[in-house]
């Protein structure tokens, strides 16, 4: 089973994410999704510079992917995907129908992403047809969905799951970060840039509940499926997606790694890994409960 | 009564200033209940949109919507009056259940729906396929925000119309609609999604269910309330989403609405129970051409449906017939403002400093 890393949903500095992805070249991944996939007025790194990154990346032996936004709203944003399709080397992964429209019209493979609503086996069959090589699966189903899914498609198509991180719950037009701050989006000053974690909000009586990140708001608590590796590997799932954090995200890929590689069983890595998250750690989606749910193994 | 709606197409259609034939957008109202359906249409709706009374679309609560039955009656109703019945069946079927949904699609192209309203991918190409001259809708929940992601939709299944996201300002709106090959619907006024419709799953993290899969937001059976000595709580499925002093006016608790803390400040993080009301930009949307303006509410009573579709109606035909003199009126304000949530009203994101 292939380990990925899935791209930096937060808005770390240029420094910040050139050192990353110079760690994340000597990690145990086997697939590196980059690209800015939350909001484009995000701009520390250009163009050329994810394209650099790649290029490192792939020489150091990664499948490097580029992910595309999850909300297009703009002229220059549909452009600015066009461009990423056509870089000639890297598969793209499809995080909006327009992706999806843009790469299969040019008859390229991709990765329909996580933010495509592909809920059911007959959606998936459409995207298979029109040149998805792997999906991952959006984070609200549980394994019951995907069991009926695999059953059906298995051959056609690889899945990968989103096992670790804080769940990107929703997007919306409005920036969440710029208006605690009292900005205008327009002239937001990329203030979510201060927070590499994102904004922990949490409810009235002190409950911790939700992080913003810009347009996008997260789970607060952190979604943990490691103890489920066996069962996700016997399901057929071909790659495992972690979601970096900016602290122990690289002691967490090592655990992943192992568990993957039967060194270590999935169960005790899992526990090892909750000693490294931000939040609680969750599983609800992949029991068909709350989200926010912790269900015992 | 409606002296503009389309319905009546003797004087409707005339020469705009581009020198392209322009009609009035249609008044597209909600129905959650045959009364709801023929208050709509008594008050001048030229299309009313519905659901079946199950999870195969997005306004799923006790007591709302159509059996088959009732679904035929309504369209009989509609129809002898020159009214369009849209049945929506915008929810994400999973793979066990997706014959239901796909009956559903049946059932809605045997009866003589004028159009369905659908989100899912997989529901559409099995329309298309199943009944080519069936009318495609692509649902808001369908989450297409530019036109490259509709003209997708228009290539592979024949969309008709695609109902936009309540995410765009008006210029984008406008620069969709001069490269889109569908009819394009908007919100008029209601209840306010802040998050794009189709990718918000803050409800089932919650509740475990979503718009997307149960039809339903917040859902009733999750929904507390307390009173404390801080005062009234409300809770969904435990989680405090807001806590009102005497006086306050209490708002169902729909997560993105709620009052929270963010680093030690206590505000509506996300937004205030507040309702979309673009009624001041209705000569925008009239001239961009606009196909429909839709208004929310199906889990709203037949007398609050009666009301919005009286407003709606005249200020429609009002400004259609005198687009530069047209302003909004003071009581057409009032009577929306009765009846908005939290009695607030905002342009949402048609407005960029909303954003």
């Amino acid at each position: 089973m292939k380990l990925t890393l899935g791209p930096v949903l937060y808005a770390w500095s240029r420094r910040e994410l050139i050192d990353f992805y110079e760690r994340v070249a000597a990690a145990p991944v086997d697939i590196v999704y980059l690209g800015e996939v939350v909001c484009s007025r995000r701009r520390e790194l250009r163009r050329e510079d994810w394209l650099a990154l790649a290029a490192a990346l792939a020489s150091a032996g990664k499948e490097v992917v580029l992910s595309t936004l999850a909300l297009m709203e703009t002229e220059a944003e549909l452009r600015s995907l066009e461009k990423f399709a056509d870089n000639g080397r890297h598969l793209v992964e499809a995080n909006d129908m327009a992706a999806v429209s843009v790469l299969s019209r040019r008859g390229l493979p991709f990765v329909a992403g996580p933010h495509l609503n592909a809920y059911n086996a007959a959606t998936l069959a459409l995207l298979a047809r029109l040149g998805a090589r792997r999906w991952v699966m959006p984070i609200e189903l549980s394994r019951a969905s995907l069991a009926q899914i695999l059953e059906r498609r298995k051959a056609e198509i690889e899945t990968e799951i989103f096992i670790l991180g804080r769940m990107p719950l929703a997007f919306s037009a409005r920036c969440f970060t710029a208006r605690r701050l009292g900005l205008e989006k327009d002239n937001c000053e990329v203030a979510c840039g201060n927070y590499p974690d994102g904004l922990a909000l949490s409810t009235r009586d002190g409950e911790e509940f939700l992080v913003l990140n810009g347009i996008q708001t997260q789970s607060s608590a952190v979604c943990n499926l490691a103890a489920e590796i066996p069962d996700l590997r016997a399901l057929g799932v071909g790659a495992m997606r972690v979601s970096p954090q900016s602290s122990g995200c690289f002691e967490i890929l090592a655990l992943v790694r192992k568990a993957l590689d039967e060194a270590l069983a999935a169960g005790e890595a899992a526990s090892m890994i909750n000693a490294l998250l931000p939040g609680a750690p969750c599983n609800g989606f992949w029991h068909g409960r709350p989200g926010v749910a912790q269900v015992a193994a | 009564m409606a002296k503009n709606s389309p319905r009546m197409p003797s004087n409707q259609v005339v020469t705009g200033a581009a020198g392209a034939e322009q009609h009035p957008p249609e008044l597209v109202c909600p129905a959650g209940s045959l009364a709801a359906l023929k208050a709509a249409i008594d008050a001048g709706a030229d299309c009313v949109y519905t659901g079946y009374r199950d999870d195969t679309n997005a306004r799923n609560f006790a007591g709302l919507n159509f059996t088959a039955a009732e679904l035929e009656q309504g369209m009989r109703y509609a129809h002898a009056r020159g009214a369009r019945v849209f049945v929506a069946i915008n929810t994400y079927p999973q793979t066990e259940s997706f014959h239901r949904w796909c009956a559903a699609i049946d059932r809605a192209a045997a009866s003589g729906a004028d159009a369905v309203i659908v989100a899912d991918a997989g529901l559409m190409e099995y329309a298309a396929a199943a009944h080519p001259s069936l009318c495609l809708h692509l649902s808001v929940q369908g989450s297409a925000t530019t036109h490259e992601a509709i003209n997708f939709y228009r290539r592979l299944f024949g969309v008709r119309r695609a109902v936009l996201p309540r995410v765009l300002t008006l210029d984008q709106v406008a620069k969709l609609l001069r490269n889109v090959e569908t009819e394009i619907e908007v919100f008029g006024f209601g209840s306010l999604c802040v998050m794009v419709e189709g990718r918000c799953a803050l409800s089932s993290y919650v509740t475990g269910q979503s718009p997307n899969t149960a039809g339903a937001c917040s859902p009733a059976w999750a929904v507390q309330w307390q009173p404390t000595p801080n005062g009234l709580e409300s809770r969904l499925n435990g989680v405090l989403i807001d806590r009102y002093a005497d006086g306050e006016k209490a708002a169902y608790p729909t997560i993105c609405k709620g009052r929270y803390r963010v680093e030690g400040e206590t505000y509506y993080a996300i937004e205030e129970p507040t309702s979309l009301n673009t009624l001041e930009l209705l000569p925008d949307l009239l001239r961009l051409g606009v196909a429909g303006i839709k208004i929310e509410g199906r889990q709203r009573s037949p007398a609050y449906v009666t009301e919005v579709t009286q407003v709606w109606r005249a200020a429609i035909d009002a400004c259609f017939d005198e687009p530069t003199r047209f302003a909004v009126r003071g009581d057409w304000m009032r009577r929306l403002g009765t009846l908005a949530e939290g009695q607030q009203h905002t342009l949402g994101a048609y407005n960029r400093h909303w954003r």
